[in-house]
């Protein structure tokens, strides 16, 4: 029932005087892929490698599949890992590395070599069995790297930024594929990335991480939609935060903005000083001077032929704006005035 | 861990209840005890049931173990019983081994007498090691992991026996009182301080100098020689356009294969009492025959010639390391070659320096063959330790006292070395691509590390012509009719029916090579299983650890050799006169270089490949197997090669340790010298070197042959 659960109570880390992950409890459902994902150094591998009890945590609980592991060496846990190097063993062919989990546990040979070859065909790589890994190229290694990890069929897949060393236009493919294997075979999967448009992409959950705890944890969709705090406004999707009061606020919420009082149709926290959140795409830019449009100069405009990307400056702050591509675009200089899509902003505290 | 524990607590019960627990007379393997379970291959419990009732420490710890195992069942709790009953088992057997060997020596009585410990104390003390380590195991240490817990354990209680345990020895002795009266400090301080150690009389030109300032003189000077030589040599290797350089290279590798006091030998035929040179300069110019040979001068150019080489190596990556870029820099800012040499890359080079120069010290301090051979008067702390115990007044005290002199030199270099130049004297080289062009040396430099080492060069190559030379000449200096009586008399054989070995050098070539070959590998082994818990497990007292396994590295070998004495020829464990004595020696002298070579060879490879496997479901003993040590391939050549060497060549401690039944190769030479039979000493140094290098390429063949492309070494973040 719960197989394939991952659960931390009150997990620490330190190394040390150096607290690498502070008191963290989450929760993956069964068969869902959850995202790691945050800033360089916020903790996101620690935790991974916890996972996969590489590291022993300091305090606390894991619990893997309804299991307590956190004293159970990573030989015995039900889980498998895709490293970001791969770290697929050099001095042995494709079919022997993936099929090495296979063996240390003793699976007789030949049900060990079929099992591998399944692998590697659910990875579309049949036929390169015989070969080493240096004579692939580094998106087969790294399908190589995962079919190693799954043909143990383990509960749990842990993937270290696995795209990040694949160049830029392979890493949306295989990021699919990984996507694939994992709806296909009902995988819990730990996924890391401090990318946050592959986490938007592939993940069923996303925990952003931020100076080792959590910043907050939703689907993508709830992090886009409702940003807790302007760090989780701003990582993921852009966005425009600009200086803002909230004077009211109830079924909804007036703000001061650039002088101006407007009302918002949403409810915030409190009443304060505050963050509106803008996407780029929601901003709408024009010459006149409509109700509930602001001021502002353009600082830079560019061409990039499917849309126009500007820079806009105001007292609230600097806006970064993009608009369909129009035959007279303003240009660096104009005054304008913007505004935005009725129930498009977000606000947040600060 | 639960059943590894169990599984040694098997192993243990069987050792104690079947194997001879003493040391059976006919050795373990001849299996006479099999046959015979009353000559002297009785098992512990037979002697426990028989009256010796010390013995049941052990029997009582394995038992406790056994019942932990069966009552205690949460798993913390089990742990730590076993970590007490296995702890209070060793602890037993320990004091019972060292102290009824008292008691029996001082009652000299056959009751409390017993012998030194064999196969079943050894299985027994293993056993009980490993329950505990697993027992430290089972309490999360090591991430849990009973193999790692158990491999540190094993090493640290095989430095304790064999390296500590020894050394406590020398300490102990060197405050043993004349006559065999106990021991205090009352003759230590007048003995430590004596005039044969410490005169300096020498210096002010009336009589001779102390051992001590002997060796520190002697040290001081190879050190700075051996440093400039170096210095010469690696500059003429990196920064000319000299035609020459992989003759360079063989030349820097030959003295490596050269058992020590060779180039002592092939110096007297040169400029002995009759050496060539000595008789052609009296001859034709009416000098005198001198013998400035035996003694300071001859020792240190003795020394110059075997040791520069290993500067060379030291300083040729020193000098290779100074970034091309900075030198290139300080040419764009318009200095000269000399200012860019004598102001950027100089200082940059002298952390190696100084490693080369310290290097150098131990090595001449520590050296025992070369003073043997050519010494003369001029004494110095190694030979006058051998002098020690073997002179016609064995004085251990004294052996002890000149030990801890020599000990104290070589641990100071030692500490220097390291405090200076930190651990990570390794893995310089970063992953940035430098390509530049180092500074070329400005004329004057040129032709004078040319001066220096150009001759130096060909003087080594004439030795080496002359070591051939003088091993097909009847009597060097007498009579040069050519012959080949040397190598007959040594390695003579008749084929009658059958190979029959009649030369008198038969038996200790092949004692040398067999000793060598067990070794070798061995030493591999514990060296490389050392570097592998020390670059990639995390464990509570780890630098203690890390310097522990390092320090035999500073200790000379007389002074190991006289340890070895000392420690291992009483009960609990004795060991003179055996095969096994030889192996350890040599196993934990030469362990240091396996260490290093591990540990740089370890450090290149990217730790997720072991976190790979170890996620695949391999524990870390299965990972050792199938994935690191198949990828340290050229380590592991480098390291049994060089250990295979180093035990063929060695004199130092070898010669304390031999005995009729195993006797090795430079003890044998060493002996046909002071017979004055050098036309022998010299042909049998010709035939180890030339089977040192026909081990070596056998080696390279035979390990190096398979190449892997190591494309995932790279280390990332
Ligand atoms: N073995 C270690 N010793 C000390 N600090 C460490 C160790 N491993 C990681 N850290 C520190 O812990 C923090 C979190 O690291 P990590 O989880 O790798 O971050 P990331 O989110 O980039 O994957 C970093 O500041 C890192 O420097
Ligand atoms: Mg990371």
């Amino acid at each position: 029932m719960t197989k394939g659960s991952v659960k931390f109570e009150n997990v620490t880390k330190s190394y040390g005087e150096f607290v690498a992950l502070k008191p963290l409890s989450i929760d993956i459902a069964p068969g869902t892929l959850c995202t790691l994902l945050g800033p360089s150094g916020c903790g996101k591998t620690t935790t991974l490698r916890l996972i996969a009890g590489l590291e022993s945590a300091t305090a606390g609980r894991i619990l893997i599949g309804g299991q307590d592991v956190t004293h159970l060496s990573a030989t015995y846990r039900p889980v498998s890992m895709v490293f970001q190097s791969y770290a697929l063993f050099p001095h042995m062919t494709v079919l022997e590395n993936v099929a090495y989990g296979l063996s240390v546990k003793r699976v007789p040979k030949a049900e060990a070599k079929d099992r591998a070859e399944t692998g590697l065909e659910l990875v579309g790589l049949s036929g390169f069995g015989s070969r080493l890994p240096s004579e692939l190229s580094g998106g087969q290694q790294q399908r190589v790297a995962v079919a190693r990890a799954i043909v143990l069929e383990p509960e749990v897949l842990l993937l270290d930024e696995p795209l990040s060393n694949l160049d830029a236009k392979l890493r949306r493919h295989v990021r699919e594929e990984i996507r694939q294997i994992q709806q296909r075979l009902e995988l819990t999967a730990v996924y890391v990335t401090h990318d946050q448009e592959e986490a938007m992409a592939v993940s069923d959950r996303i925990i952003v991480m931020k100076n080792a705890e959590i910043a907050q944890e939703g689907t993508p969709h709830d992090l886009y939609e409702r940003p807790a705090s302007a760090f989780i406004a701003d990582f993921i999707g852009d966005a425009n935060l600009l200086d803002t009061e909230v004077i009211a606020t109830g079924d909804e919420t007036r703000i001061r903005l650039l002088g101006q009082e407007l009302t918002l149709p949403l409810t915030a926290k409190h009443t304060g000083a505050a963050k509106l959140v803008l996407r780029p795409h929601q901003v709408r830019i024009g010459s006149e001077t409509l109700p509930g449009s602001l001021p502002a100069e353009v600082t830079y405009a560019a061409y990039l032929g499917n849309q126009i990307q500007y820079t806009l400056k105001s007292e609230a702050g600097e806006i970064f704006a993009v608009a369909p591509p129009v035959a007279q675009p303003f240009r660096q200089g104009d005054n304008v005035h913007f505004s935005w899509a009725d129930n498009a902003p977000r606000i947040v505290m600060t | 861990m639960t059943r590894t524990a169990a599984i040694w607590l098997f192993v243990g019960l069987a050792g104690y209840v079947f194997l001879p627990w003493y040391m059976t007379p006919h050795g373990f393997w001849s299996f006479g005890w099999v046959i015979d379970p009353q000559g002297g291959g009785e098992s512990g419990l037979y002697h426990l049931l028989s009256g010796r009732f010390w013995l049941v420490g052990p029997l009582l710890g394995i038992l406790a173990g056994f019942a932990v195992l069966g009552i205690i069942k949460p798993p913390i709790a089990r742990s730590r019983g076993f970590i007490i009953t296995a702890t209070a088992g060793l602890a037993l057997m320990i004091a019972q081994g060292l102290l009824i060997k008292n008691a029996g020596r001082a009652a000299a009585e056959v009751s409390l007498w017993q012998p030194g410990m064999g196969a079943g104390a050894f299985v027994v003390a293993l056993s009980l090691l490993f329950v505990l380590t697993s027992g430290i195991s089972g309490l999360g240490k090591g991430r849990g992991d009973a193999f790692i817990t158990s491999l540190i354990g094993l090493i640290v209680a095989l430095v304790a026996v064999f390296v500590f345990y020894p050394m406590s020895f020398i300490l102990v002795q060197a405050f043993a009182l004349k006559g065999g009266q106990g021991y205090g400090i009352s003759e230590f301080l007048p003995r430590f301080f004596d005039d044969t150690v410490w005169s300096l009389a020498c210096l002010m030109g009336s009589g001779y100098c102390g051992a001590a300032v002997n060796s520190l003189v002697l040290g001081l000077s190879t050190a700075l020689g051996t440093t400039v030589m170096g210095l010469a040599f690696a500059l003429v290797f990196t920064r000319t356009a000299f035609p020459a350089k992989p003759f360079l290279r063989i030349l820097s590798i030959l003295p490596i294969i050269t058992p020590p006091f060779v180039i002592g030998l092939v110096l007297i035929l040169l400029f002995g009492r009759s050496g060539t040179i000595t008789v052609y300069l009296s001859d034709f110019l009416g000098t005198e025959k001198t013998r400035w040979l035996y003694g300071f001068w001859g020792v240190w150019l003795a020394q110059m010639l075997s040791f520069t080489p290993i500067a060379f190596l030291v300083l040729i990556g020193v000098v290779e390391g100074v970034s091309p870029s900075i030198e290139e820099a300080s040419q764009t800012l318009d200095a000269t070659a000399w200012q860019t040499f004598h102001r950027v890359s100089l200082p940059l080079m002298r952390p190696g320096l100084a490693n080369a120069f310290l290097l150098g010290f131990i090595e001449s301090v520590a050296d025992f063959g070369n003073p043997l051979v050519l010494g003369g008067n001029f004494n110095v702390l190694s030979t006058e330790i051998y002098y020690a115990i073997v002179g016609t007044v064995a004085d251990p005290a004294k052996a002890g006292i000149l030990s801890i002199t020599l000990l104290s030199m070589t641990l100071v270099a030692f500490l220097a070395q390291r405090k200076w130049l930190g651990k990570k004297n390794y893995a310089t080289v970063t992953g940035k691509a430098d390509n530049g062009q180092n500074a070329a040396l400005n004329p004057g430099m040129k032709w004078a590390c040319y001066a220096l080492a150009l001759p130096w060069a060909a003087f080594t190559l004439v030795l080496y012509g002359l070591i051939l030379l003088g091993s097909f000449v009847k009597l060097w200096g007498y009579d040069h009719t050519l012959t080949l009586e040397h190598y007959t008399r040594a390695f003579g054989m008749v084929f009658r029916n059958g190979v029959h070995f009649v030369g008198s050098a038969w038996d200790s070539y092949f004692t040398t090579l067999t000793i060598a070959a067990i070794s070798a590998p061995l030493t591999a082994l514990v060296g490389l299983l050392t570097a592998y818990l020390l670059v990639r497990q995390k464990f509570a007292g780890k630098d203690a650890f890390e310097f522990s396994t390092m320090l035999s590295f500073a200790i000379p070998g007389t002074v190991i050799g006289v340890a070895y004495v000392m420690a291992f020829n009483f009960p609990p464990i004795e060991l003179t006169g055996t095969a096994i004595i030889l192996i350890l020696v040599f196993v934990f002298r030469n362990m240091p270089v396996g260490l290093r070579g591990g540990i740089a060879a370890m450090s290149q490879l990217d730790k997720s490949l072991d976190e790979a496997s170890i996620m695949l479901g391999a524990n870390s003993a299965t990972t050792l197997r199938r994935v690191i040590l198949p990828l340290l391939g050229p380590a592991i050549l480098a390291a049994i090669t060089y250990s295979f060497v180093r035990a063929i060549t060695s004199v130092s401690a070898v010669i304390f340790l031999v005995s009729a039944r195993h006797n090795m190769a430079t003890a044998f030479i060493v002996g046909r010298v002071e017979n004055n039979e050098y036309g022998i000493a010299i042909a049998y140094s010709a035939v180890l070197i030339v089977t040192m290098l026909v081990a070596i390429l056998l080696l390279q063949a035979l390990i190096g042959r398979r190449t892997l492309r190591r494309t995932d070494r790279v280390q990332t973040a």
